[in-house]
């Protein structure tokens, strides 16, 4: 593997590793978390923590079962490659396909360090784009990883299957994405999240057919054993029996996605929710910064009552588009009728250097600005321009059309309108939730054992994910830590047996689960589950969304509240728990969302600063740009959630940031 | 506008079906087939019936869940379109909308809207997929594809394995999804070399559980990946092949 140095190396920058002062009411102070880094410089880290890591045998290998749940591109992956290095590996998904993982829907690209072009990217450019378009809310050791690993990445997906942009002459090809100035985004038209999750099914059912996965298609993971601390196993129900069942092993991995669709309407699909991280976080792994909630800024306003979600339009659009509103509010005209002057490209005229490639942060908040400034556009006035005129005429049709064909393809099919021929209308929308399970660096959670992988995780991202750095991030947690890491950990249990189904941490959970359904069937209200999502997606839009106050997000608990007791004792389930009722399926999701929309709040009340995607408005600079207070909150907070009754008690623990190979700056794109 | 909804509805595997009629007042011509469906099932269950069960997930035509049968049509009367891209302005005002499970053999129904389409997962497991093991792989700029191949490849990989293409044929073929990848994985270089023992794996897995092709072509028309007819071609194509190449 090619390792290269990092430019400069200097020592930790001196941030006071305290626990920030003040913790509200209902919050209580914890611990420092130790994130399990290698000591030493982090540009080698990755390097030296593998050389430390303890193998497994091969032929030690089959007497470790391992759990994964989940089939994107992080489940895929890290079930495939386990099962491929021996392992007995056990693959849950609720979908009826592995293929079906909401990664398949990812359009603009997948980003890699590989830096074979001479537009100057390297490791450490890669590591400090990353870092700083996180503000500085991540780990710079994982950014390297992350860095590292991507060249394997893009080699091993084009092997198995995936088939990337090239150029003519048969290289791969790259574009930019948002917060970048070099080109390092690898892509399949605007399918490349679909190319890879095929890619990585097919891995997957290879080793299935091999004998060595034993997947289990249409089974919800409703809980996690836990036994003397370490866990031990999940209790999975089948969809369409309603059958519940313990699934025993010596590691479990969750590799189950991101929680955006808390907001009822968001990008992701309609299942993608936030139950198996919750369910775990319950049982003792601490939630890292539940707020840092990315908003796309290229998604499609919403335009009816019952339009089921907001439909992405890839960033990569930005690269061509050109992002505007009327100069003067409440202009009519149709868009086309609206002169060069009268245009307020206002991402090119705040930051001129990045134009309209500004980090997906910047330019959600800017969007939100010109529509609350009464600049908004389209027949509900919620949406901004997104131009391809000067594009088309400057390189003509057929190149935009090959470009984008089935970005505007979607787009026609989604509104009606043709965006070659007038601009599209674009709105920000929930999208990616950089917050997540928290891990130490070998992707372990608080809980033995307990290992988290992709966007249920909390990793790399900070306080705002670049563009294209999330598949990378599924892929590399998939294909190239959890192989490393998991193995790392079975190595000290060698002949443990997994656990008696008999054993009183089974038959708990077991009943706790039993217990639950029963409970929420038992209801029997008046209002299906979505009525109860609708709303609280509306609080939390308001309260917990591209800005928030002090105000609004203590007015969001308060509502939060309010609806998970309508929820308590007015929810409506029809049919019967022992066959097909995706209404109670739903309904444990939405139950899990509101306890998990609390501590949304209570980490954005806490943090008492700005910083990329959690944009508090009483913290901002002299030029209205977020403002961060390094010196309180460079740190990542991880929650614990005590018993839950009506007023939870939440446990806030703190790890410390610093960082050496990026200096810590303002982001400043102008 | 207002529609008249009637949608099929069926207990299990075994059951009879039937049809349930409703009529929905107030949609909108830009409301989806699959949020037609939402708005139906919260009146059926806010006047104490049971919801249809129907899936879908991405609902923006890229992870191939939604599959049910509209007016007759896989997935719906526009061409070459996911269910969940079916817009309501397909309809007149006052017009009655059909809804039915996808209906072919190797799909069994498990209720209502609801289809069981693991046949398709199995020939993938048969030998959809590339012997790679994580780490080996080369450099994938030093494999050189040129750009129209890779483009060829795409336009052959799109398919999102929904199954309409089999609930359209008479026949119930699924050539068209064979077809697809097959052809996908044929056109690049690394894939390729499997190619013989992958078109024996999958044909053989195949033809135990779907129809033979008969060209009828409606698959390709309801096609919401706009995978070419020519698929089909590359079953036979790599079927000769991999039976001239021996094992
Ligand atoms: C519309 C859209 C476009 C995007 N575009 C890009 C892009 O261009 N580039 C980029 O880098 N990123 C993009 N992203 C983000 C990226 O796609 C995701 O972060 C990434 O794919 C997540 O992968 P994952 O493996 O962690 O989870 P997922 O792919 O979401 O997989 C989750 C899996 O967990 C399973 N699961 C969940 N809960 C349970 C449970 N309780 N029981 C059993 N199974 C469960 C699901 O069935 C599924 O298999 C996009 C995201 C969206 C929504
Ligand atoms: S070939 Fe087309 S119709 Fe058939 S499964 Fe693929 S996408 Fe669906
Ligand atoms: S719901 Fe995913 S393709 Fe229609």
């Amino acid at each position: 593997m090619i390792f290269k140095r990092s430019r400069t190396r200097s020592a930790p920058q001196e941030v006071p590793a305290v626990i920030p002062p003040g913790t509200k009411a209902g919050v209580k102070a914890g611990s420092i978390l130790d994130p399990n880094e290698p000591s030493g410089p982090r540009d080698t880290a990755w390097q030296r923590a593998r050389d430390n890591y303890r193998l497994v045998s091969p032929l030690n290998r089959r007497k470790f079962s391992i759990i994964v749940v989940g089939t994107g591109l992080a489940g895929a992956g890290a079930a495939a490659t386990l099962a491929d290095l021996g392992y007995d590996v056990t693959s849950v998904t609720y979908h009826d396909a592995p293929r079906r993982a909401h990664s398949v829907a990812a359009q603009g690209g997948i980003n890699a360090a590989r830096a074979k072009k001479v537009d100057n990217d390297s490791i450490h450019r890669f590591v400090t784009d990353t870092v700083k378009g996180g503000d500085f809310r991540g780990r710079e050791s994982e950014a390297f990883r992350l860095a590292e690993e991507s060249a394997r990445v893009i080699d091993h997906m084009n092997a198995v299957g995936a088939p990337f942009a090239r150029e003519y002459g048969g290289s791969l090809a790259t574009r930019s994405f948002g917060g970048v100035q070099v080109s390092r985004t690898y892509y399949t038209r605007g399918q490349t999240g679909q190319q890879l999750q095929v890619a990585a099914a097919s891995e997957l059912a290879r080793q299935v057919r091999a004998g060595r996965v034993k997947q289990y298609v249409r089974h919800e993971m409703v809980d996690l054993i836990v036994k003397d601390g370490q866990a031990s196993g999940v209790i999975v129900r089948h969809l369409l029996t309603g059958e519940l069942k313990p699934l025993l092993a010596h590691a479990v991995v969750l590799a189950t996605g991101g929680y955006g669709n808390i907001y009822f309407r968001s990008t992701l699909a309609k299942n993608s929710n936030a139950s198996a991280a919750w369910r775990a976080h319950r049982r003792g792994a601490h939630m890292a910064m539940p707020s840092f909630v990315q908003f796309h800024p290229t998604a499609l306003p919403i335009s009816s009552e019952w339009q089921s979600k907001t439909i992405l339009m890839s960033e990569s659009l930005r690269n061509d588009g050109r992002i505007w509103v009327p100069a003067t509010p409440g202009d009519v005209r149709p868009p086309n009728e609206i002169p060069e002057e009268e245009r307020d490209y206002y991402l090119e005229r705040k930051y001129p250097a990045f134009g309209n490639l500004t980090p997906r942060d910047v330019a959600s908040r800017a969007a939100k600005e010109a529509i609350d400034g009464g600049f908004g556009v389209g027949p509900l006035k919620n949406s901004v321009y997104l131009d391809f005129r000067d594009a088309i005429a400057r390189l003509g049709l057929e190149t935009i059309a090959s470009r984008y064909g089935n970005l505007f393809h979607m787009y026609h099919d989604a509104t009606g309108e043709d965006p070659t021929t007038s601009p599209m209308r674009i709105a920000p929308g929930a999208h990616f939730t950089m917050g997540g399970l928290w891990a130490d660096y070998q992707l372990m959670t608080s809980i033995p054992g307990l290992f988290v992988a992709g966007e249920a995780g909390f990793g790399y991202h900070g306080a705002n994910r670049l563009g294209a750095n999330s598949l990378l991030s599924a892929c590399v947690d998939g294909w190239f830590t959890i192989p490393y890491t998991v193995p790392n950990y079975l190595a000290g249990k060698l002949g443990q047996p997994l656990l008696d189904p008999d054993d009183p941490a089974v038959t708990e959970t077991m009943a706790d689960a039993y217990a639950r359904f029963d409970r929420l069937l038992g209801i029997g209200g008046t209002r299906p589950p979505r009525d109860f999502h609708r709303e609280l997606g509306e609080v939390l839009y308001s309260g917990c969304g591209v800005s928030r106050t002090r105000e609004g997000l203590t007015h969001a608990i308060g509502a939060i509240r309010d609806i998970r007791e309508r929820f308590a004792r007015d929810l409506l389930i029809a049919g019967p728990v022992d066959r097909v009722n995706q209404e109670l399926e739903y309904a444990g999701r939405v139950e899990d969302y509101l306890q998990l929309a609390e501590l949304m709040c209570v980490d954005a009340l806490e943090r008492e600063e700005s910083c990329g995607a959690h944009f508090r408005e009483e913290y901002r600079s002299d030029t209205g740009e977020a403002k961060r207070d390094d010196s309180t909150w460079a740190s990542i907070l991880a929650w614990e959630t005590g018993s839950w009754d009506d007023t939870p008690t939440f446990t806030r623990h703190v790890e410390p940031l610093s960082f050496e190979a990026v200096p810590l700056e303002v982001r400043d794109y102008r | 506008m207002k529609l008249t909804v009637r949608v099929w509805r069926q207990d299990g595997p075994l059951g009879e079906g039937r049809f349930d009629t409703r009529e929905v007042d107030g949609v909108e011509p830009s409301m989806s087939v699959l949020e037609l469906l939402d708005r139906y099932n919260h009146e059926v269950v806010t006047s104490g019936g049971e919801p249809v069960v129907f899936e879908s997930d991405c609902r923006e035509g890229i992870c191939g869940a939604c599959g049910i049968v509209v007016n007759g049509r896989p997935h719906g009367p526009v061409k070459r379109t996911p269910a969940c891209h079916q817009r309501l302005n397909s309809f007149d005002d006052g017009a009655t909308v059909t809804i039915e499970p996808f209906r072919a053999g190797p799909y069994p129904i498990i209720r209502d809207l609801m289809v069981e389409r693991g046949a398709l997962t199995e020939v993938l497991q048969a030998g959809g997929h590339v012997h790679v093991a994580a780490g080996t792989a080369p450099d994938a700029d030093a494999d050189r594809i040129t750009f129209d191949t890779a483009e060829q490849a795409l336009d052959f990989a799109a398919c999102i394995g929904c199954g309409a293409c089999v609930a359209a044929c008479p026949n119930g073929s699924a050539n068209l999804y064979l077809g697809a990848k097959l052809a996908h994985l044929s056109a690049l270089p690394i894939p390729a070399s499997e190619r013989g023992s992958r078109a024996r794996a999958m044909l053989n897995e195949a033809d135990l559980m779907f129809g033979p092709c008969s060209l009828h072509g409606e698959c390709a028309e309801v096609c919401p990946a706009d995978i070419p007819l020519v698929a089909v071609s590359y079953v036979n194509r790599e079927r000769l092949r991999a039976g001239i190449a021996g094992s």
